[in-house]
């Protein structure tokens, strides 16, 4: 993977959080997941828990909060 | 087959619901209360004798053609303007009617050529038929006196002789053949609102005249075909019926621009087509037509066509042409090598938002049975994917909630991102209708688009906000609406969620929200957002109208979000004259989101980890279908960057050109092994192509195209495909090429098949359709006349949700380096990326792409009118002519996107919509200076252009 792609899939994540931040506490978390597993393919979830296996510098902490909700793709 | 003739009733239909009876000519008629006699006896079958009238505007009264006389009134009314009376005894033929309208005539004819043998409109004359009815047998005037009709009289220079004008490049005007009906001054006036014609002098010297006496190309004209359709006689004639000569046989079909789908009678003669003229009985346009759809089809008989399959291996050979079975074995190979060396998720399709719902279909089920992933997308990426999830988030559907004909009842309309004079002519007119009836607008534009104050129509209000604020200017207008106690609660109490709302005023109600706050950064006077909320709120029936540059944001779903949520606070929703209307910029963008060429879901909507539905198509298919979602077009590029994605299959669509930031789509492609465009021309895309498929055009095959309303039109097949097959055939032959047993005879049979599995599509058949005209889904046993307006009882997901939209300005920000905004938008003579409109006349009204620059700031620069320009932003830069004017305001900068050498994706950058990656096209932080010529990335993208666009074999064609 790119240095490219992973700096993009940090900021899409981020993009998300940044929404669902503004809704209700309760649901802000879930939302993320929810929306992450909808709608981004199994290579770029698996990209996003490399990086946040790997600590996940530059997530917000709202996507961190998620990532047990996030559906983990099998290994390529 | 035979040519479609359409009755004219001479006067609008009434709407009253209080019935009349007379008599006309002994027969008894029933007719609506303010129906003409004219209509009326029109409707009892009897045709009166006409020439100023016309069904498709308000009566006129000055042929004296059409006198009727009536017992017990005096002298002999003209029955257009007259209207029915109960107990009226009416006779259309006496013979002191008969001695008047021959004397009529005689008049008439003794100021008109008598060439009828070699005239244009020989065989469509009204004139002639007129002639013919009334008996017309002599003219005892002579033909020697003054006259509009001879250059030359008597020797001397005829002054009242005016030559041909035949500036415009579709129809001609001639002035010695007009009758001063003054049809198509009304046409231009009532149906197009353009008022572009008037007449001109008075009595003997009265004439129709285009602007302040200019030729028609120099005037306000916007080449509608309205006054060309109601002229009664050869003065204003299509140039192709001039050629050709008249049709034999008509068809009606689609057209395939933008998304209001209008229906055209395509008339012909034998194989060739005539005219596209429109069709009143559809029920998207009602009769009316804009410059593209009725004059601009030249493209699919242009010379650029391609019509043989071509390969190559690699993107800097010359093509060579191979025959069609040569091309499927070598996609179907190719397409399964990678997939063996890289993986089954290597490779993915676009299916096209212009080709139809059929083709759609097979191509996101030839991704999804035949290559075993859902790598499938669509166009509508880049344009109303927020639509999709925003509307699908607060109602429970991914559509516009009304018909076009809902605009009737409409008492204020906002539009906010769209231009619709410009992207959606025929809705703009008849949107226009209503402002001079008296509806009231709102316009959130950053450019002062025309319909903001143009003839007879001004907004009421137009909040010129910065490019990128639009969630702060609609969160603002919500808390007006909630803190000034102007919100509909009986409506939301009854219709959503209430705690739901309550959580969502209380936010709006915060007042960092208010206008007063927002007016920093939206750059709108406060005084003017809440005068708008107030308007909306508070003057009666609301409907808002969006296109993309609501969209096309980095918060573009939250700006949809906050659309839906306006509508309902103020109780805009599930009936005629309100609701959220997304205009839609393709063709059949609607359809190809219906037909599930998104890579999450499966047609109608339905995610593909929903295991009921992956059940149903993969018992029919036979095949497993994947329940994780695939790739989206800015994924597909990413992972192909990466290494990740190496084969594509792309139906009618230009990635390269239309997509954003090109030089990152240009490396994606360059990056993959096998990329198959299938299209009419060599587009932009297909220079990083490896197998030409020749495509067809509308014009060559039969489907159906769903426009913006969820009107499901049906296409029909006018001519052979020039390519030998329609695009449907091409894409079955892939699929069985790849050992796919798909058998579909005729796209009947894939509609059959979208109904079986679609439940909004359950009762939708070729049949059906050709019984019905046309339907708009959902169309299933609930709902079996269609759903011309959506969420009547009940929102389609229960309570109408309300969504918190917090404003989050876009990381793309002006700064030294680059100060000014880029937003970009269309001109209504081109189309999109350009390839089709380019390849025909409408270049004369848009031959290039310039950037619209404020006075102020190109003073600055030192910038004049017309001069060459560099314009930069972080991605990259390129050149144009500028120009300067104050519909944009200072800072904000503008442009079309309609030509490939202007390249405006080189400048548009890849931050893109936090939902759904639609890029933001509508934002970019720009600098403009003056310059020489062509940016080094122009020349290099022209040479390898040119270079990729050459064919083994053949003479380089010169562009």
């Amino acid at each position: 993977m790119s240095h490219d792609t992973n700096a993009k899939l940090i900021y899409m994540a981020n993009q998300i959080a940044t929404f669902f931040k503004s809704q209700p506490q309760d649901e802000a978390a879930q939302g993320v997941a929810t929306h992450i597993n909808k709608y981004w393919e199994p290579r770029m979830r698996r990209q996003l828990f490399q990086h946040i296996d790997g600590g996940g510098e530059g997530l917000s902490p709202l996507v961190l909060e998620a990532a047990s909700k996030i559906k983990r793709p099998q290994a390529a | 087959m035979s040519l479609i003739h359409e009755i004219d009733y001479g006067t609008p239909a009434s709407r009253s619901e209080t019935m009349v009876t007379l008599t006309i000519d002994g027969r008894e008629v029933t007719v609506p209360e303010g129906t003409s006699i004219m209509r009326a006896a029109m409707d009892a079958g009897i045709e009166v004798p006409k020439l100023c009238a016309s069904d498709m505007m308000d009566a006129f009264g000055s042929c004296r053609l059409c006198l009727v006389e009536i017992k017990g009134r005096g002298g002999m009314p003209a029955s257009c303007t007259t209207p029915v009376a109960p107990g009226l005894e009416v006779s259309t033929q006496t013979p002191r009617l008969k001695d008047v309208r021959r004397g009529v005539m005689e008049l008439y004819i003794s100021d008109h050529p008598l060439d009828c043998l070699t005239c244009a409109a020989n065989g469509d004359c009204e004139l002639q038929d007129m002639a013919g009815a009334v008996g017309l047998r002599d003219v005892r005037y002579g033909y020697e006196g003054e006259n509009h009709v001879k250059a030359r009289n008597n020797g001397d220079i005829n002054a009242k002789w005016l030559p041909k004008d035949e500036s415009n490049p579709y129809f001609t005007y001639d002035p010695a053949k007009c009758i001063v009906c003054s049809r198509c001054v009304r046409a231009c006036e009532e149906v197009q609102g353009t008022f572009a014609l008037t007449i001109g002098g008075r009595g003997f010297d009265s004439r129709v005249s285009a602007g302040m006496a200019e030729d028609f190309m120099s005037s306000e004209c916007v080449s509608c075909g309205a006054c060309v359709q109601a002229c009664p006689t050869a003065t204003l004639t299509e140039k192709s019926v001039i050629e050709i000569g008249q049709p034999e046989h008509s068809v009606v079909t689609t057209c395939a621009y933008c998304g209001v789908g209008c229906s055209f009678k395509a008339e012909m003669r034998g194989e060739e087509l005539v005219r596209m003229v429109p069709w009143k009985d559809g029920q998207a346009n009602r009769g009316h037509s804009c410059v593209k759809g009725r004059f601009a089809y030249g493209y699919s008989t242009h010379k650029d066509r391609i019509l043989n399959p071509m390969i190559r291996e690699k993107i800097s050979d010359p093509w060579r042409e191979v025959t069609w079975e040569e091309a499927y074995a070598h996609v179907a190979a190719e397409f399964r090598r990678i997939q063996y060396q890289y993986g089954r998720d290597s490779v993915g399709g676009i299916t096209s938002s212009r080709c139809t719902n059929e083709e759609t279909y097979l191509v996101q089920k030839l991704v999804r049975a035949g290559f075993g992933n859902n790598n499938v997308d669509t166009c509508a990426r880049v344009c109303h994917s927020p639509t999709g999830y925003g509307l699908g988030q607060a109602f429970g559907t991914s559509a516009g909630t009304q018909n076009f004909d809902s605009v009737e009842f409409t008492d204020v309309a906002v539009i906010i991102g769209a231009n619709p004079t410009d992207g959606h002519p025929v809705f703009g007119s008849r949107l226009k209708k209503r402002l001079r009836e008296g509806a009231k607008l709102i316009v959130i534009d950053p450019r002062r688009t025309d319909i903001v104050r143009s003839p007879h129509v001004e907004a009421s209000y137009h909040l010129p906000l910065k490019p990128g604020t639009n969630v702060a200017i609609l969160t603002s207008i919500a808390h007006v609406i909630v803190t000034e106690g102007l919100a509909n609660e009986a409506f939301i109490r009854e219709r959503c969620d209430w705690s739901e709302y309550e959580d969502w005023a209380s936010f709006v109600a915060e007042p960092y929200h208010s206008p007063e706050a927002t007016e920093a950064y939206t750059g709108v006077p406060a005084d003017l957002v809440r005068g708008a909320a107030r308007l909306f709120a508070t003057g009666g029936n609301g409907a808002i109208y969006y296109g993309l540059g609501v969209t096309e944001h980095s918060q573009g779903s939250t700006t949809v979000m906050a659309i839906a949520n306006l509508a309902m606070v103020t109780g805009n929703i599930g009936r005629p004259g309100v609701g959220v209307n997304p205009l839609r910029g393709q063709n059949n963008v609607q359809g190809s989101c219906d037909m599930g060429s998104f890579p999450h879901e499966l047609p109608g909507y339905r995610h593909v980890s929903d295991d009921a539905t992956r059940e149903t198509f993969e018992k029919l298919w036979g095949v497993e279908i994947s329940s994780e979602p695939g790739l989206r077009i800015p994924n597909m590029l990413d992972a192909a960057v990466d290494g990740t994605f190496k084969g594509i299959y792309i139906q009618g669509e230009d990635i390269l050109q239309s997509d954003p930031d090109t030089k990152h789509v240009a490396a994606g492609l360059a990056a993959m092994e096998c990329v198959v465009v299938h299209d009419l021309f060599l587009n932009e895309t297909a220079n990083y192509a490896h197998v030409f498929l020749p495509g067809s055009t509308f014009l060559e095959k039969d489907g159906t195209f769903t426009n913006a309303e969820r009107r499901i039109n049906r296409v029909r097949k006018v001519m052979t495909p020039k390519n030998g097959y329609a695009d449907w055939e091409v894409t079955q032959k892939l699929a069985q090429a790849m050992g796919m047993n798909w058998n579909y005879r005729h796209p009947s049979e894939i509609m059959d098949e979208i109904a079986a599995t679609t439940p909004s599509f359950a009762l939708v058949s070729y049949d059906y359709l050709e019984k019905m005209g046309s339907v708009q889904w959902p169309c299933n046993e609930k709902h079996p006349e269609g759903s011309p307006i959506m969420h009547v009882d009940g929102f389609v997901r229960g309570k109408g949700k309300f969504i918190r939209t917090e404003y989050v300005a876009t990381d793309e920000r002006t700064g030294p380096r680059f100060p000014l905004l880029l937003t970009t938008g269309r001109i209504l003579s081109q189309y999109n990326v350009g390839a089709q409109t380019r390849r025909t006349d409408n270049v004369v009204w848009h031959a290039e792409d310039r950037l619209e620059i404020h006075p102020h700031d190109a003073e600055q620069r030192g910038i004049r009118d017309g001069d060459w320009i560099r314009l930069a932003s972080r991605a990259g830069e390129t050149t144009l002519r500028s120009l300067i004017t104050d519909r944009v305001a200072p800072g904000v900068v503008y442009t079309t996107f309609h030509h490939p050498t202007t390249q405006a994706n080189v400048i548009t950058t890849d931050f893109s919509d936090w939902a759904t990656n639609c890029p933001e096209y509508k934002v970019t932080a720009v600098q403009v200076m003056p310059s020489n010529g062509p940016s080094d990335w122009q020349q290099d993208y022209d040479e390898q252009a040119r270079q990729s666009r050459r064919i083994a074999g053949k003479l380089e064609a010169a562009e």
